[in-house]
């Protein structure tokens, strides 16, 4: 028989977090901190909402693009929290998870030779879809002495003239690193002058703990150049609804429509429905989560400093990202062994990128009673390895 | 400042100081503080701790009795109400607007006393019009908290 597969997605390798997840399920009452969605149901009137649609019989499909009455919703959302402005008539798009309108991006943007400069440890879609679309993926590894932001030097020096797109992943999966405005000032001056694009994907914006979030789309020149990649899942605490959106130049939104109108027609309409009530009525249940994870975060940067552990302060998203390189280990042998000794599960940092290597990704999506017990059992961990350590010298 | 206190410890009052300043960012001197100042002022009226008594072995009945009463002179409501709450079995007194005036919470072990209570107690009460005395079949959720156990997390156990 002739291979069924292509000769692409044979060089892209499954996602490294798939090996830990299968230890993982096989263990009993292990603890977890390597979710990476928040522990909060849907706020109960965003979900009685989806209930009430269904009731109602709305089970049809909607425009392409999306509701009209989500896309007017999200448009005042996004003037209201980050005074953005967007045309919900032809610069918005409302996607099956914001992972859909990174791909759909990807796919309208990029010919084959061109390059996606990819900054890591970041969210593990943007490689392979770059890949996916024919494109070259091009890694910037980020630095912890820099709060692993992404700084204008590196971005300059990966640039070649093949460079098109460059991913903005920030707030930032794994790391919890924040762009405040300066940072992405500089940032916008290289893409300006080289002529790139921006992919910023801003599904963390509303778990920001320095200042309020700066979209880069908000600087001057941006938003020409700037597609913006948001969503519900983390804001609203509604992943499984699976309903994200895109806003960019409409000429970029337009093919991307097509895309999105071939392979997925529209996003699931129940959850459309239930979006425009989240954006309506949900700005207090944002607030009352985010004030939940600032004192988890808070608690946990606490603790990582007393225990020795060294860690940068992260400002964004529900993660932190502790250096275990004092250990002279890999990132994978030390969440092996904690899995196995003390029954806990973090993600090794290099599920993330080459660059991860020596930290772990901690979600602190858990209640506080929860990180609790976790910390204890890491305190205990990392004492024994230290001592070990100090047996063998 | 005091709201982010307020609203942490309403929940969760046993958290102790360091942990508090830790939670909330702020200097633990200055939670003290705060603390203190709020106790003071009564705008903190105690620490108390919710109980699902159905889950022990110790007998009790809740009764929300509706009462209406006439405001007498030089007496007013808050009167009436303080002669209400003083019996150490009333639990809660609530001056309400619509069909009545006052909603009284009153715990007993058995139905016995909390008839006893309506009927030689309040009723007797020369500002007591009426009563309607409503037991409590089964508390759900109080103070912001579901009774029932909390679901499991049903999470995948691990996701990117």
């Amino acid at each position: 028989m002739r291979n069924p597969l292509s000769q692409v997605i044979e060089t892209i390798q499954p996602s490294g977090i798939r090996k830990f997840f299968d230890i993982v399920s096989e263990m009993e009452d292990a603890i977890s901190l390597g979710v990476g969605e928040p522990d909060f149901d849907t706020p109960w009137h965003i979900r009685d909402e989806g209930i009430y649609t269904l009731e109602k019989g709305r089970t049809f499909y909607t425009s392409n693009a999306g509701l009209k009455e989500l896309r007017m919703e999200i448009a005042n959302y996004l003037r209201r929290r980050f005074g953005l402005e967007y045309d919900y008539q032809s610069e918005m798009l409302i996607t099956v998870g914001g992972s859909e309108g990174i791909d759909l991006a990807f796919r309208a943007m990029l010919d084959p030779g061109d390059e996606v400069l990819i900054p890591q440890p970041s969210y593990v879609s943007y490689l392979p879809c770059a890949v996916l679309a024919g494109a070259k993926p091009v890694v910037i590894e980020l630095k912890e002495e820099n709060q692993f932001r992404l700084t204008a030097e590196e971005l300059e020096a990966a640039i070649t003239p093949k460079s098109k797109i460059v991913v903005l992943p920030f707030p930032n999966n794994p790391t919890g690193a924040v762009m405040e405005k300066k940072d992405l000032e500089a940032i916008a001056k290289v893409v300006i002058a080289h002529d790139l694009y921006v992919l910023s994907d801003e599904i963390y914006a509303e778990l920001c703990y320095l200042d309020e979030h700066t979209s880069i789309a908000s600087l001057p020149g941006m938003k020409e150049r700037t597609i913006l990649i948001n969503g519900f899942s983390k804001s609203h605490a509604m992943t499984g609804w699976r309903l994200g959106y895109a806003c960019g130049p409409k000429v970029i939104l337009k093919q991307m429509l097509k895309i999105h109108q071939f392979a997925i027609m529209c996003a699931p309409t129940n959850s459309q429905y239930a979006a425009v009530e989240a954006m309506k009525n949900g700005d207090d249940d944002v607030c009352m989560m985010r004030e939940e994870y600032n004192r988890r975060r808070r608690y946990l940067v606490h603790e990582f400093h007393r225990m020795g552990l060294q860690c940068f302060e992260p400002f964004g998203a529900f993660y932190i990202f502790p250096s275990i390189k004092e250990f002279g280990m890999t990132s994978d042998e030390f969440a092996t062994r904690f899995l196995q000794e003390e029954k806990v599960a973090v993600v090794p940092g290099t599920a993330f990128g080459d660059c991860g290597e020596g930290f772990l990704r901690i979600s602190y999506a858990y209640s506080l009673d929860n990180l609790k017990v976790a910390l204890e059992r890491l305190e205990r961990f990392v004492n024994k390895l230290r001592a070990e350590k100090e047996n063998k010298e | 400042m005091r709201e982010k206190i307020l609203t942490f410890i309403e929940k969760n009052s046993r958290v102790n100081l360091h942990e508090l300043a830790v939670l909330l960012g702020v200097d633990e001197v200055m939670v003290a503080n705060e603390l203190a100042a709020m106790e003071a002022e009564h705008v903190i009226c105690g620490y108390h701790t919710l109980i699902d008594w159905d889950k022990t072995d110790v007998e009790k009945v809740t009764a929300m009795i509706e009462v209406r009463v006439t405001p007498q002179r030089d007496m007013g409501f808050d009167k009436v109400a303080e002669r209400i709450y003083n019996y150490p079995e009333v639990n809660s007194v609530y001056l309400i607007s619509g069909g009545f005036d006052l909603m009284v919470t009153l715990e007993g072990k058995t139905l016995r006393d909390i008839s006893g209570f309506v009927t030689e107690k309040l009723s007797t009460l020369d500002s007591v019009l009426s009563t309607k005395t409503n037991f409590i079949l089964k508390k759900y959720k109080d103070h912001g908290t579901v009774m029932a156990e909390a679901p499991k997390d049903e999470r995948m156990l691990m996701t990117p």
